[in-house]
């Protein structure tokens, strides 16, 4: 009862807060970054449109460097497992995070597919979030780089309409190159665009299909792979939770 | 349309602080949200008005305090314009985000319980 005048009103608390409204995210996402840290693997939070070629992406990837490395993925993926049969063909170890209508991957659903993984002994471990320039941006999965794969087919303008993607990228891999001389497509436009989102704007051009720019590629995951740990366990962090 | 999302999480928080308090009922929300937080304000307010039914939010309001995006050199503070290249003129580092990234829940109006 309101203590002001006694007239029967409920009194209404203010109760302060101040705290992120994804905070039970976060906290997952700190959880699967200890998990990728124990493993001593480089967990890549793969983005792009529906189309952009992420998945020929990763099996260029494995192409090029599956002997010397061993690369994991899952794939988020609103209805098939198309894709990690795709990349199970091309040698990566995948599996499916099968998300029914949800528009992106968030930290529970990648922990709970980590959890289920057929292999723990990866060295580059691949998040293939669902294809959508809008809702993974601001999920984050515990993942130590975030790298968005934009194909010149989806024109240079796209950084601008786009920019909370485009912002939170650590590298953007500008896909299907070989398809340049076919279009009207300016380089140098994306590159000036991608400057006025991302502060510290990073490009590669590759093509999934002959093959160009992916020594980059590797170049740029090799710098970004954390340095090796003497007698690496397998699950060193305190869990306060219980897993399924 | 991960605003729906959103409010799940949003609904949940409030729930727990409300039990809390052993509150049983919720008059406003008071959210931050930033313009580089990728979430769409008037979505934000469907979802919301959508969901709070037969939650602790039901009958709730929701205030959104929307905060533009600024960026500025991170050694000589120099604001950057909007739309311009995110580097600084003067000493050509890259900009930071002072503020626009927010997703936060700031304040709950609840009801005290009856003593």
């Amino acid at each position: 009862m309101c203590e002001t005048c006694g007239c029967g009103d409920p009194e209404i608390v203010p109760v302060e807060v101040q705290e992120r409204i994804l905070s039970d995210n976060d906290a997952q996402a700190a959880h699967n970054r200890s998990h990728f840290e124990g493993l001593g693997l480089l967990a890549i939070n793969l983005m792009g449109s529906p189309g952009a070629g992420k998945t020929a992406l990763l099996e260029a990837t494995a192409k090029a460097a599956g002997k010397e490395l061993k690369l994991g993925a899952v794939s988020g993926d609103l209805a098939t497992e198309r894709d990690a049969d795709r990349l199970n063909a091309s040698g990566i170890v995948s599996a499916t995070i099968t998300t029914g209508s949800a528009c992106h991957l968030d930290a529970r659903l990648v922990h709970h597919a980590l959890h289920h993984f057929p292999s723990s002994d990866r060295d580059i471990f691949f998040i293939e979030n669902v294809g959508n320039l809008v809702c993974p941006a601001i999920y984050d999965l515990g993942q130590a780089a975030n790298v968005v794969a934009l194909s010149v087919t989806e024109g240079e303008d796209k950084p601008l309409k786009y920019p909370v993607m485009f912002q939170r990228a650590d590298l953007v891999l500008l896909t299907k190159i070989d398809l340049i001389p076919h279009l009207d497509f300016d380089v140098s436009a994306v590159e000036d665009a991608l400057a006025r989102v991302m502060p510290n704007a990073a490009m590669l051009k590759v093509s999934a299909k002959t093959g160009e720019g992916i020594d980059a590629w590797l170049t740029w995951l090799a710098k970004h792979r954390p340095s090796p740990v003497e007698g690496r366990a397998t699950h060193t962090h305190e869990h306060s939770h219980e897993h399924q | 349309m991960h605003e729906y999302s959103i409010v799940a999480s949003l609904i949940d928080r409030v729930q727990q602080e409300a039990e809390a308090r052993g509150s049983s009922r919720v008059h406003r929300l008071h959210v931050k949200i930033g313009e580089l937080a990728g979430v769409e304000l008037d979505l934000l307010k469907t979802a919301f008005d959508t969901f709070r039914e037969r939650t602790i939010c039901d009958g709730a309001e929701l205030s959104i305090h929307a905060i533009s995006a600024s960026w500025a050199c991170p050694s000589c503070k120099r604001t950057v314009e909007r739309g311009a290249i995110l580097r600084c003129d003067t000493c050509g580092r890259p900009a930071r985000l002072v503020q626009g990234d927010e997703i936060i829940l700031e304040r709950i109006e609840m009801e005290a319980p009856d003593v």
